[in-house]
């Protein structure tokens, strides 16, 4: 008897014991599938010559080079290229310095917090569509909110066409997108207040710091960590921008790609566009999302790298 | 010092004031103008309306199939909830319990995820999606939930297993009972608050998810709120009355949730970033 059921035992422990490998294996495959496949297969892609969605031979750099050197591209990547880098610096100063500023604000327990918190993050669980054409609608040069607000104050002069004027529409859209991404923002800053210890705080005060100077000397630098991390993150949302953009002024950044982005020409060589006769070209667009991919992926590592210094620093 | 706090305090309500009536006027006023007619709100477009009327929405619901889109939304962010609940916490509490040399290796290219922007690779993902049969499927979108829901989730699943005290599952083990009895029975119960995050995090990307079912869904019938929305605004463009009907009612369903779990709502979105 006990000869038959210690071997059948040993091998339900060990059945159980391999068992445990499969675990991981359901999310390794779909993770696998439909993230890090497609990433390195579009990497890829940008060496190989495509007719319509097969692809075709070996062809080196070539694509590289048609992108950066052939007109339209090369002026069209850089065009696009710079209303990213504006689309960062205006959201990193009005965005993330107003955050910032009401962060401080909710922090020194004005009453009410709990209410105001939740009214600047209410946006936020919009969808992006939702929210593009809601500003759609709010900025409509004859029966928008804005410009009758604006007419009603006696401000005619001020009224536009905020979306069709390619003074305007760009900074438009990055304004709408603070609006949408602004209680984020006072989150993480708000935690990284609450996370400095008050005894620090204290010392300082009993050192006769205050006001300005003590926001300046003292809030400031021991709030580099959050800065960082509110940095990086809006860096990688504005170089990925295309969503509010597509839902605002289409696939060609309207009016004359004076909003266009990296993401949104990304989406014209891909797919095309409905309205231009612009051919697609998947060669050409896998080698601007290799550029996109490695520059986003290289600012982030020296990002991340240079927050971990800072952090072993204090 | 007292000069200060009598200049700053009032100073602060007006800031958090105004910027509150910012962040909630669009909002309301679109609302407030899903009830007019499409000739009060060119007439009028500030004023509150003149009756609480319906036919916004009715003529919204006779254009266009909202249920269809409401019910495809409820049925791929449910699932695609429901299976990223499933693999992830799986995979959490291999690496989060066991050593083994890979483990952790395995938990950094899940993490790799995070930085990875997804939407580049959507030329192989497509022609993959066409390969499986996937395109105006509602799979396409689910495993693209699911896929990108991956790296958040591990992280925040896999830091609670690891709070999580041994003893407890050593005395189930000792009771004769197997892994997955050990996570079902034992360790999910007590994981709740960590799970609310999770359900919260990518029920609302899920939800809200605009890009994938641009790409993958051309049909009317599997068409979700966020994509059914962009087909409204093309082809009744000059209804303004039904617009914001449909922008409401797109919205509603996330607003009232945060209503009703507001903190958990915002504690869940910023997790990712604080940790």
């Amino acid at each position: 008897m006990t000869n038959a059921t210690a071997p059948s035992k040993k091998k339900k422990r060990s059945w159980s014991k391999w068992t445990i490998h499969l675990f991981p294996i359901p999310a390794l495959i779909i993770y696998g599938m439909f993230v890090l496949y497609p990433i390195i297969a579009a990497l890829s892609y940008s060496f190989f010559e495509f007719n319509g969605m097969n692809r075709g031979n070996f062809v080196g750099l070539q694509n590289f080079v048609t992108l950066f050197t052939k007109e339209p591209y090369g002026s069209m990547f850089w065009n696009a290229f710079k209303h990213n880098g504006v689309y960062f610096i205006i959201q990193m100063v009005v965005m993330n310095g107003l955050a910032f500023f009401l962060a401080f604000i909710i922090y020194k327990r004005i009453r009410g917090s709990e209410f105001f918190k939740a009214a600047f993050f209410l946006p936020r669980v919009l969808s992006v569509i939702v929210v593009g054409f809601l500003w759609k609608l709010i900025l409509n040069p004859n029966y928008g909110t804005v410009n009758v607000l604006l007419e009603k104050l006696g401000l005619e002069s001020l009224q536009r066409a905020w979306l069709g004027d390619p003074d305007t529409a760009l900074i438009v859209i990055i304004l709408v997108n603070c609006w949408f991404g602004i209680g984020f923002g006072v989150l993480i800053f708000l935690a990284g207040f609450q996370g400095i210890s008050s005894e620090l705080i204290e010392a300082a005060r009993l050192d006769g710091a205050k006001g300005f100077k003590m926001l300046s000397r003292i809030y400031l630098p021991l709030m580099i960590p959050s800065i960082m991390i509110m940095g990086v993150l809006t860096f990688i949302q504005s170089f990925e921008a295309f969503e509010l953009i597509y839902a605002m002024q289409g696939s060609m950044g309207e009016p004359y790609y004076s909003t266009d982005t990296l993401a949104v020409f990304f989406y014209r060589l891909a797919f095309g566009s409905s309205t231009a006769s612009g051919s697609t070209s998947i060669g050409l667009g896998s080698a601007l999302a290799t550029c996109l991919f490695c520059f986003i992926l290289i600012c982030t590592s020296v990002f991340l790298r240079m927050m971990n210094k800072k952090d072993v620093e204090m | 010092m007292k000069q200060g706090t009598i200049w700053t305090k009032p100073f602060y309500y007006i800031v958090v004031f105004v910027v509150a009536t910012i962040s909630l006027y669009p909002i309301l006023l679109m609302i407030l103008s899903s009830f007019k007619t499409s000739a009060e709100i060119f007439k009028n477009p500030l004023g509150l309306p003149t009756s609480i009327s319906l036919d916004t929405y009715r003529t919204l619901l006779s254009k266009v199939p909202f249920t269809t889109y409401f019910m495809n939304s409820v049925i791929v962010s449910v699932v695609s909830v429901a299976l990223i609940i499933i693999v992830c916490s799986l995979a959490a509490f291999y690496i989060a319990r066991f050593k083994f040399s890979w483990t952790n290796a395995i938990f950094f290219i899940f993490l790799l995820g995070m930085m990875i922007p997804i939407k580049l690779g959507i030329v192989p993902l497509f022609i993959l999606m066409r390969d499986l049969g996937l395109i105006n499927s509602l799979w396409s979108l689910i495993f693209m939930n699911v896929a990108t829901g991956i790296p958040l989730t591990m992280l925040i699943l896999t830091g609670f297993f690891r709070t999580m005290p041994v003893e407890l599952e050593e005395a189930a083990r000792m009771d004769g009972a197997g892994n997955i009895r050990i996570l079902w029975h034992v360790l999910l119960p007590i994981m709740r608050p960590a799970l609310g995050t999770v359900i919260i995090i990518n029920f609302i990307s899920a939800w809200n998810d605009f890009f994938f079912p641009l790409i993958f869904i051309t049909e009317k019938a599997k068409m979700t709120i966020p994509i059914g929305m962009m087909s409204l605004f093309g082809e009744h463009s000059a209804d303004w009355g039904s617009l914001f009907a449909g922008l409401t009612l797109a919205s509603l369903p996330m607003i009232l949730l945060f209503f009703i779990a507001s903190k958990q709502f915002m504690e869940g979105l910023t997790a990712g970033a604080v940790k």
